[in-house]
């Protein structure tokens, strides 16, 4: 017996919040399209139930015999404007609601895929779904959306990105917590298992395991250990902990993968917050010698950060995918909540961050009289850095209506709370209702 | 079946009595044994072998449980490839 070892391992889930944050079961729904909408959406619920039916036991079966907590069971699905744009239907809310009747039975949190793909132009499907997006976020408990529009291959579609800015106002008119489940992405993967941008990509198998890791914790646990050395030791600190934190997630990947029959996809090497104290990524970054999330050097030290959990997680794990770097939500981590408040991490600093990690502007709360134009400047701006950097952005804001700047806006559980943080308010509506299409920059001409 | 058993609490008189009697109850063998005092608390690792035909994982663990419960000790059971899988290359 290895006692110092199995020593470690249990402290790191003990008492550093370590845990499995997500399986996530892709499935391809391209078999489930259909002219009748009704009976494309009950092959859809057949197909997702039985597809997942062990997903949440096997996972329990986990948990209980390896002593590893699996916060989450997730479903991502082909995104449905790809699947019901063959049935004629104008309106897709009945899709989301399918969507969210199998999650349920299943028992899964969430479910992923009411997404569509717009970065070069719209299919008919793909306006249909965003027309749908108050109504079906409003209508469901466990559906996420996703949209893309833009990448470094194809430009950013302005015309979306217009859109979007009024669809986000539009879901928080009816309830703001509903922006929580909707992402707008430059560049999305399609194998990434975290929420609300998980969706099940058109170049993958019928049926896939994925799994999204945790552990900020353990990190910053591991860098109280090497205080004052030279950030080259935090670099090598950092890698050695993430590697042990992505064999766990490679390790339960294989064996859920094994239990389910199902081919085991990647292990997302992000490094998710929670809200719970000692779970926040601002702290590691506090460790390493900020004395807040926000100070300048803030970017520098998250570069380092993102950077070395790659490199220490991709010799971890057989294959590595999704997001994979640092999150960096501010109502999902306590310290960057607490940064906002006391007025020391703006928006433009963390605009500059997502030019350094994954993901985007997440989980932000930002004045209900913020413009339209203005979330479509967010996101134009997301996406540029995005595109150019070649690198997935993505914007998840909240504009709550009635709230400025002092107020909070709490979702509970995992996503925490939001503090609302003020937004520059000149406009950019004449530059935004020019429409078009931002073209793909020069360094994606590779062939 | 096989796992590890581990035993965390304050120390007091007869600790490794109370368990090795519940896994004596239950039928499961102690391959290896290793105790300890860290930081005045103790600590102690087992693995332990069963037939798993005759208790399941979750009925040892729950047995387990309880014992800890009573006595005042965090007990935990694990099954040991999780410990393999992280910390070795």
């Amino acid at each position: 017996m290895e006692t110092r070892s199995i020593l470690e391992t249990i402290q790191m889930v003990a008492e550093e919040n370590l845990d499995i944050r997500t399986i996530t079961m892709g499935i391809s729904l391209f078999d489930c399209i259909d002219s009748d909408g009704e009976r494309s959406r009950q092959k859809i619920y057949d197909k997702i139930t039985t597809s997942a039916r062990d997903l949440v036991k096997v996972a329990d079966q986990i948990q209980t015999e390896y002593g590893i907590p699996i916060i989450n069971k997730r479903i991502a699905v082909t995104p449905i404007a790809l699947v019901a744009a063959a049935s004629g239907d104008h309106d897709y809310v009945a899709y989301a609601k399918t969507m969210d009747q199998a999650a349920a039975t299943l028992g899964v949190d969430l479910i992923g895929g009411f997404s569509a793909l717009v970065q070069k132009g719209f299919q008919i499907g793909d306006r249909r779904l965003i027309a749908s997006l108050p109504q079906a976020l409003a209508e469901t408990k466990r559906v996420c959306s996703s949209i893309n529009v833009g990448s470094t291959r194809a430009g950013i579609n302005l015309d979306a990105v217009a859109e979007m800015g009024q669809v986000i106002k539009d879901v928080a008119a009816i309830d703001p917590v509903n922006c929580m489940s909707l992402v707008v992405f430059a560049n999305a993967v399609e194998d990434n298992p975290f929420m609300a941008g998980a969706f099940h990509g058109v170049g993958e198998a019928d049926r896939v395991i994925n799994v999204g890791i945790s552990g900020p914790g353990v990190v910053k646990r591991a860098l109280e250990q090497v205080r004052g050395a030279k950030i080259d030791v935090v670099s090598e600190q950092i890698k050695k902990t993430a590697f042990k934190v992505t064999r766990m997630g490679q390790f339960v990947g294989t064996i859920a993968a094994q239990r389910l029959n199902v081919p085991f996809g990647i292990v997302d090497l992000s490094l998710a917050p929670t809200p719970n104290e000692g779970d926040s990524v601002a702290e590691i970054l506090e460790e390493i010698g900020l004395e807040s999330v926000g100070a300048p050097g803030t970017t520098a030290a998250l570069a380092l950060l993102n950077d070395a959990v790659k490199k220490g997680g991709v010799m971890a794990c057989e294959h590595v995918g999704g997001l994979s770097g640092a999150f960096i939500p501010v109502s999902e981590d306590a310290e960057m909540i607490r940064a906002v408040s006391a007025g020391r991490l703006s928006l433009e600093k963390l605009e500059a961050m997502t030019a350094v990690c994954s993901v985007g502007l997440d989980m932000i709360a930002i004045p209900g009289d913020t413009s339209a134009a203005s979330i479509s400047g967010m996101i134009a701006d997301e996406a540029a850095i995005g595109m150019i950097n070649n690198k997935t952005t993505a914007v998840r804001v909240i504009p709550a209506p009635g709230k400025t700047v002092g107020d909070e806006v709490t979702f509970g559980g995992l996503f925490g709370r939001a503090p609302v943080m003020p937004v520059n308010t000149s406009q950019p509506q004449a530059f935004i209702q020019r429409g078009g299409h931002i073209p793909a920059p020069i360094h994606s001409f590779k062939n | 079946m096989k796992a590890i058993i581990t035993v965390v609490g304050q120390d007091q008189v007869g600790i490794v009595a109370q368990v090795a009697t519940k896994l004596a109850e239950l039928q499961i063998n102690i391959i290896d044994i290793s105790q300890t005092l860290m930081d005045r608390s103790f600590t102690m690792m087992l693995s332990g072998e069963w037939d798993d035909q005759k208790l399941s994982f979750a009925d040892a663990q729950t047995a387990l449980e309880t014992l800890g419960r009573t006595a005042g000790l965090t007990i935990r059971i694990q099954r040991q490839a999780v410990f393999d899988a992280i910390q070795k290359l």
